[in-house]
Order: structure tokens, then C-alpha cells, then sequence
């Protein structure tokens, strides 16, 4: 009656590779950011079909009806040939980020030392002779009623009945285990001045859900916050994240210090692995400002982090300084990610850059 | 009939009481109106469960394949969508084995065993399932086994790609090919007869030199080369061969697991062919069936809504849709009427009253007869061809449809009958498969194969070829693989070398 599973699982194996072989496109397009479920990815595929020598379009069908107003010969090629159709695919979330990491060889990351709360799980491994009626462990007060049988010399070959008694009775108990937890917290900033437009938030989009996939599939707990800055900073939720509009100067320096605030407040060190991601095209209002922000970077935010993570967007107006200046500041730190990502191409080489250290 | 124990499910599948009893009797009265079926054993499954028999195409034993599972996952999830539920499968063995889903109302489960009686009398009595393999079940058993044999000696990767390229093909059989013998055994006299053996030419010798002068293995070797150089004019194959299929297994060379491979999915092949050649009259023979048997005796008053709703579920026909339980069904009782009231024959054909034929009937009462005769001796093509007269189109309201370019929508073409009849004849012919017949097997003299499209109104879907063909060269061990065809009418030869597919116009007539 399982051979269905089996087929089903080669037919999954298939669809892997074929996400596998596509997953440039699907990181570029975007496509499955709006087809995230709670664990599973939904993954349109054309139907696999097997090929054969078929003909191809018929240019006329016959239908059936009064053929007027509404509906008349409307629809689909009359007949119902096979096949055309978009078939889909769910993945887990899980099997997807160990897809993202195959292929971007990406490193899985040690969560930091200490730091992991620690949680309790009850999970049933013992045996008691007392207990609820709905944990009893059928087999084991089976066993041990044929042992009283047997011993008792009532065993019987011809009429083999086993009647348990309250005696034999066995239940399932469970034992409180303490587990390492692991969380991470990630901040998305961005910013939103004039010269971020549509296209680059597509980009930011898509580049933060396959990092949360990531972070996701790398720890227990993933809470993400995000941050939008234009000459000011605040926080927001994830609609307004990518939906705001674009205006306004850029102080990059306001978005670190609400990072830092939010940070200090609800997350501490001890308890959290944490992840800012920047995303900006790199056009500070000021040299005076971008000092501000190494400052605040060297001194306080870094040390915090597992990794830091600067990406640039390209844009037509931006100086794209910024990088350049961090670069400078901090090219050599290993908790410090940088990246450029020129276009939506781009995304699975900035992905790579920025999660590739396994931190 | 007695009850048979599961063959392949688990236990506990019987039908449950009321509806043993339900079958008991409509099995009765499908009997008493000269229904002839083999034993049909039903059994009860989950949604699961018969999602997963329909994906195997009736046969829970088949090989394990990938897209069994793939079909599985569609057919879950357009159920679970609510976008379609099967009803029932039955499949074409001795006895014969029909699945209801254990959750459908006792109304719908009557229905369907009316329809499966139908479906059973069909397949036992259809011309074009007479040389089908009615112990199925154990062949589609034996090959699932030969399958996983292979797959442990060979791997199971390989032999997956493997039974991809054969299923590739596994539309180009020849579907008359276990009716006829199309192939007489070469006869050697003819040959000989026009290369005497006699011809070779000797040396003057006398007689006790003679086989100094001529050594009799030089004279055989010459005649065998003469002999072979004729077969070879003769040209291989001699005539066009539509079962390439068969064709490939015969003379490609292939190692002896990957031959019985080949052989296995064209066995199933032509075994599945006839349900694919017979939708419409099948569909409609057992809707026929389940309509009268239902509405005559089998329905309680209480069940009346119910029927009505999932009837016409069935038979449903949305504008510009085919729907072949409908059309089935409609022309099964148009027939019926016709022989009933003796309209057939010259007079009524050189009849053109309209008063006269519209109230036309010399009480013939032979509707029944010739409904019953039709079942055995036709096919989808035929009965359309045969049956489908211009007063039951314009009583359906027929029309062609024509897709528009410029609003890129179908729109009504006519409702001129020859254009109605032959757009149908047309969609029921491209449904199927196109005609693709080995033509040469040693093309160039140089091993390549070449097949023939007996091309009518369409052209093959060009990147479907593409990699068809390509499978086609690693059947056919590598060498490339012609086909001779048009596209848009322009004559032209696809061919495939095995890594990329050419496109040349060809002459005409070659």
C-alpha cells in the first residue's frame, strides 16, 4: 500500500533537482517570496512530463451549446488534452535551505558559545507500572501478561488467549530533558531615501527571505525586526518595510543607533545570536555622518554581532561611497560582511558573500 | 458469483452490508438486460487510497516510477482543492476489479456500480479489447518485480532514465497491430527466384576441375552476397512499420535487461490502448446503463436529488468543452431511437420532408438489438464516423470553434455540419496519437533509422520531438534518427544526431 510513497519521494528528489538547477532564477525573480507558507516554500513547476511525438495545438475545437452571448466558445481549446498546466510543488523551508546551501556551499553556522537558553522537552523514553489509561504501552503489558501466563504454567498452545491484569499493565512515562536552545534575532534595515525605488526594494525583498530561509534553517528561533532610515530612523513591521515610499535625505548613522536601542532593550548578548543586514545605495548626506556611523559600528554595534552585514544596492543616483568607507574601516574584520549587489542577477553571488563565513 | 478475497489491498474491504446487498441486486438487473460482464469484485478505499490506484491507472502492483507519484500529487491535491473527485476506476480484467471511495453517499455508490456493469460488459465484449491481457493484475506484477530486479543489478538511476526513453515512445505502436498479422515471414523462394542461384557466373571447367576451378565456398560466398545485397535494394524494412516500438526492441541493439524493459512498456501499451480508442462509446455505454438501470428501478424517492445533482455533474458539458460521458450518452440514445423507429435504410436516408422524417417511426422496435451490436464491433473513430448524423448535431447544438488571434480568444466558427463532423473526427484523431512509421532502417547505409509522419492536418509539437528524438537515438544505440514530415505544410526531415535536432526542407516525394 506504500508504493505511492516511494514514487511520491523519486518525483520529490526530481523537483529538488530541477529547484536545484533553477534556483538562479527563482533567487532573482522572486517568485516564491509570495508563496511562503508557515514551513513549507510553494514551487510552481511546468508539468514534467515525459515527452513523446504528439501533435501539437489543434487550431479548431467543436463545442457544444447555443454558441451566444456570454461563454460562447470562450475558455479554454476545446477537448482536454493533457498536461499544459502549472503543477505545484511544495518544499519545506528546510529542504530549500539545505538546497541554498548545497549550491552556495555555504557553511552551517556555529551558533555563538554560551549563549544558547536552554529549554525543557518532555519526552516519553521510561516505562511505569502506574498511569493514564491512554499512555498504556500496549506491546510491553502484553509481554508481561504472556510472561505471568507462562510462568504460572496457564499457557495453553492450543487456545492461545492472554488476558492482562492490572498487574501487567505497563504505561509510557516521560522524562523532562533539558535542550540547547538557539536563537537569533535579525535586523533588516533600509534605507528609503529618494533614491531607493522599486525595483531595489525587489532586491532587498528577495535577498531577505532567502536570508531569513537560512537563518531559519541554522536556529530554533529567528525574530526578525526591521528598521527604515531616510534623515531619520524608525522601526516598522514587514509590510511597511517593503512597501514604504521613498523620500527624503539619508543619515545612515539614525538607523544604527535604533538598531543599538533595540538591541540593548529587548535582546541581550548573552542570550542571542544577532544579525543586522543593511541594505542602502551607499549615498551618506555626509562625511561627518558616515564617521558617526564607524564609530558606532567599531565601538558598540560589532562587538554585539555575530556578523555585520553592509549590502549596496546599485542605483542610478547613489555615490556609493559608503562601502567604500566601511571597507576601509573594517575590510578586515571577519564580523563584518560587505556586498554589492549591481542587480537582481546578483543576489545569489551577494547571498553568498554575506552568509558564505558560517558565522 | 462468490466472493474473492482482496488480492492486492489489505483485509477488511468488503462492501458492508446494505451495499453487498445494493450490488447483489443491480448486478441482477444489469443480467436480466443482457449486460455481459465478467465477476466484478468491488472493494472500499480511502480518497488516499483510490487517488493512488487511479495514479498507477488502476494497477496498486505497477513498477516504481516517478511519475506515478506525480500524477498521485495532482490528483490529492485537485481533490483536496475540491476541484475533482473521482467517483470510481474499474479495470479491464478477469474478474474485474472496481474501487469505491469509502466516503461517498450509498446513492453515488449505486450509481457507480450500475456504471462499472456497464464499464465490465464493455471491455468483455469490445472488439477492440478481445486480444487484451485479462490477467493484467499478474503482468503488471511480474513487471514491477523485473523492474526492481534490474534496478538493484543496474541501479535504480539507470534504469529510471531508461524507462523514461522507452515511455517516450510508447505511443508509436501500431493500435491494430494484436488484430492483424501485418508482417508475412519473408519468403526465401522469392528472393531466390529473382537472384538464381544458378546466375552466379563460372569458370568453363570440365567436370573434374570443376570445384578447383570454382570452389564451392567461393560460389556460396558469392550467392550470399547477392542475396544480401538484394534484401538490401528490397530496402529494411520492406514495408513501412507502424509499431516502432516493436520495431526498436527487435532490432536495436540493446543489452537483454533493457530489451525486456522495452518490451514490458509496450506490453502495457497496447494493453491501455483500446480505453484510450473507445472513450466516448465506453463512457457513454455505462452512463447509458447507469441512467436507465438507476431511474427505472434502483432509485429510492429519497434519492432522487442526490442522483439528479451528480448526474449531471457528470454529464455536464461547458460551452466549447468536450465531454465524452455526455456525447457518449447522447448519441448511445440517439441510436436507440433510430433503430426503434426504423429510421435507417434508403428510404429514410432519400427522404427530405422534414414533416415526414420528424415524425418518422414504423415502431422497428430494434434499438436495443443494434445498441448492443454497436458495442461490439466499433471504436471512437467509427462511431462518430458512422453514427453521428446532421440531425443529432443540430439537436446538440454543435459548433466549431476557431481560436482568434488578435482577441486571443475561441470563438463560434459555424455550425455547418461536415465542418462539425470533421472538427470532431479531427479532435478525437489528434487526441491520439500521429501515425509514425519505421520507413528505413539503414538509412544512407549507415544504420541510421528513419520514420515517416503520415501527416493529415497537423504538425508535430516541435520541442516535444526534440527530446522525444533524442531518446530515440539512445534507443536506437546512438545512431541518428530521422523524421520525414511537415511543418506547415512545407515538407521537411527533423533530424536528431544525438546532441542537437536539424531542421532540413525535403523534395516532395521521397
Amino acid at each position: 500500500m506504500l508504493n505511492i510513497d516511494r514514487d511520491l519521494g523519486r518525483f520529490r528528489d526530481i523537483v529538488k533537482g530541477r529547484v536545484r538547477r533553477d534556483l538562479r532564477k527563482y533567487m532573482s525573480s522572486g517568485e516564491l517570496i509570495g508563496r511562503k507558507g508557515k514551513e513549507t516554500v510553494s514551487i510552481p513547476l511546468p508539468q514534467i512530463g515525459i515527452p513523446r511525438l504528439r501533435y501539437g495545438e489543434n487550431k479548431q475545437g467543436v463545442g457544444q451549446g447555443d454558441g451566444d452571448g456570454e461563454g460562447a466558445g470562450e475558455g479554454q481549446e476545446a477537448g482536454d488534452q493533457p498536461g499544459e498546466h502549472a503543477l505545484e510543488v511544495e518544499l519545506s523551508l528546510e529542504e530549500l535551505a539545505e538546497i541554498l546551501a548545497e549550491e552556495l556551499e555555504l557553511p552551517k553556522i556555529q551558533p555563538k558559545g554560551q549563549k544558547n537558553a536552554a529549554s525543557d522537552k518532555a519526552r516519553y523514553t521510561g516505562i511505569t507500572r502506574q498511569g493514564p489509561e491512554s499512555l498504556r504501552h500496549f506491546k510491553r503489558t502484553w509481554r508481561q501478561a504472556l510472561r505471568r501466563t507462562v510462568s504460572a504454567g496457564d499457557w495453553d498452545p492450543k487456545r492461545p488467549v492472554i488476558i492482562p491484569i492490572k498487574d501487567d499493565k505497563r504505561y509510557r512515562s516521560f522524562e523532562v530533558q533539558k535542550r540547547p536552545r538557539s536563537a537569533a534575532v535579525v535586523i533588516y534595515m533600509m534605507d528609503v531615501s529618494g533614491s531607493m525605488g522599486q525595483e531595489q526594494k525587489e532586491i532587498v525583498r528577495s535577498e531577505a527571505f532567502w536570508i531569513d530561509t537560512w537563518l531559519r534553517h541554522n536556529y530554533d528561533d529567528v525574530e526578525t525586526r526591521f528598521v527604515i532610515h531616510d534623515a531619520v530612523a524608525r522601526e516598522v513591521d514587514r509590510d511597511t518595510f517593503f512597501r514604504v515610499r521613498e523620500s527624503g535625505g539619508t543619515l545612515i548613522s539614525s538607523a544604527y543607533k535604533l538598531c543599538l536601542e533595540i538591541l540593548t532593550k529587548g535582546f541581550p548578548v548573552s542570550d542571542w545570536n544577532i544579525y543586522p543586514f543593511h541594505f542602502s545605495d551607499g549615498d551618506n548626506w555626509s562625511q561627518s555622518d558616515t564617521r558617526q556611523c564607524v564609530d558606532l559600528l567599531g565601538e558598540s554595534l560589532i562587538p554585539m554581532c555575530n556578523q555585520f552585514s553592509y549590502a549596496q544596492v546599485d542605483s542610478q543616483y547613489g555615490s556609493g561611497q559608503f562601502i567604500k568607507d566601511l571597507h576601509e574601516a573594517f575590510g578586515k574584520d571577519e564580523r563584518v560582511g560587505l556586498s554589492r549587489i549591481p542587480s537582481r542577477e546578483g543576489i545569489m553571488d551577494s547571498i553568498r558573500e554575506l552568509l558564505g563565513r558560517g558565522r | 458469483m462468490s466472493r474473492m478475497p482482496s488480492r492486492f489491498l489489505r483485509e477488511g474491504r468488503q462492501l458492508p452490508g446494505e451495499l453487498e446487498e445494493a450490488r447483489q441486486s443491480i448486478e441482477a438487473l444489469a443480467r436480466s438486460y443482457g449486460l455481459d460482464f465478467f465477476d466484478t469484485i468491488f472493494e472500499m478505499c480511502t480518497y488516499d487510497e483510490i487517488n493512488m490506484v487511479a495514479a498507477y491507472g488502476g494497477f496498486p502492483t505497477r513498477y516504481p516510477h516517478w511519475r506515478f507519484g506525480m500524477e498521485f500529487l495532482e490528483m490529492q491535491k485537485s481533490y483536496e482543492y475540491g476541484l475533482s473527485k473521482i467517483y470510481e476506476m474499474v479495470i479491464n480484467t478477469d474478474p474485474s476489479y472496481a474501487y469505491l471511495m469509502d466516503c461517498n453517499l450509498v446513492v453515488d455508490q449505486k450509481l457507480v456500480m450500475a456504471h462499472v456493469f456497464g464499464h465490465v460488459d464493455f471491455f468483455k465484449n469490445n472488439a477492440w479489447f478481445a486480444h487484451t491481457n485479462r490477467k493484467m493484475l499478474d503482468e503488471m506484477a511480474n513487471h514491477a518485480t523485473k523492474v526492481r530486479n534490474a534496478m538493484e543489478k543496474h541501479g535504480t538511476g539507470e534504469v529510471e532514465a531508461f524507462i523514461d526513453q522507452c515511455l517516450s515512445i510508447d505511443n508509436l505502436i501500431d493500435p491494430h497491430g494484436p488484430h492483424i498479422v501485418r508482417r508475412r515471414p519473408i519468403d526465401e523462394d522469392a528472393l531466390d527466384s529473382e537472384a538464381p542461384r544458378a546466375d552466379i557466373p563460372k569458370m568453363p571447367a570440365r567436370d573434374y576441375m570443376d570445384k578447383h576451378i570454382n570452389p564451392p565456398d567461393y560460389l556460396e560466398d558469392q550467392r550470399k552476397r547477392r542475396d544480401d545485397e538484394i534484401r538490401r535494394m528490397k530496402g529494411f524494412p520492406e514495408e513501412p512499420v507502424r509499431d516502432v516500438m516493436a520495431f526498436v526492441l527487435e532490432h536495436a541493439p540493446l543489452p537483454r535487461w533493457k530489451q525486456e524493459i522495452l518490451r514490458m512498456i509496450h506490453d502495457e501499451a497496447e494493453y491501455f490502448a483500446p480505453q484510450a480508442q473507445t472513450k466516448v462509446m465506453n463512457e457513454g455505454w455505462a452512463s447509458y446503463w447507469h441512467t436507465l438501470l438507476m431511474t427505472r428501478h434502483i432509485l429510492a424517492p429519497s434519492e432522487v436529488i442526490d442522483y439528479a445533482d451528480h448526474h449531471s455533474g457528470t454529464t455536464a458539458m461547458r460551452p466549447g468543452q468536450f465531454n465524452p460521458y455526455k456525447i457518449g450518452l447522447e448519441l448511445w440514445r440517439h441510436i436507440e431511437e433510430r433503430w426503434n423507429k426504423g429510421r435507417f435504410g434508403k428510404e429514410w436516408l432519400d427522404c427530405d420532408d422534414p414533416v415526414l422524417r420528424r415524425n418518422w417511426d414504423t415502431g422497428a422496435g430494434l434499438g436495443r438489438e443494434k445498441i448492443f451490436e454497436i458495442r461490439r464491433t466499433h471504436n471512437d473513430i467509427t462511431f462518430l464516423d458512422t453514427f453521428l448524423t446532421e440531425d443529432f448535431c443540430r439537436e446538440m447544438g454543435f459548433f466549431t470553434t476557431k481560436f482568434d488571434p488578435k482577441s486571443r480568444e475561441w470563438l463560434l466558427d459555424s455550425r455547418e455540419f461536415h465542418e462539425v463532423k470533421q472538427g470532431l473526427l479531427n479532435q478525437l484523431a489528434s487526441r491520439g496519437s500521429p501515425r509514425i512509421y519505421v520507413v528505413d532502417a539503414n538509412h544512407e547505409n549507415r544504420g541510421e533509422l528513419r520514420l515517416w509522419h503520415d501527416y493529415d492536418a497537423l504538425d508535430l509539437q516541435l520541442e516535444w520531438a526534440t527530446v522525444t528524438l533524442g531518446n530515440l537515438v539512445s534507443l536506437w544505440g546512438g545512431r541518428p534518427v530521422h523524421v520525414d514530415t511537415r511543418v506547415e505544410g512545407k515538407p521537411v526531415r527533423l533530424t536528431h544526431d544525438g546532441s542537437e535536432m536539424k531542421r532540413q526542407t525535403r523534395k516532395e516525394e521521397e
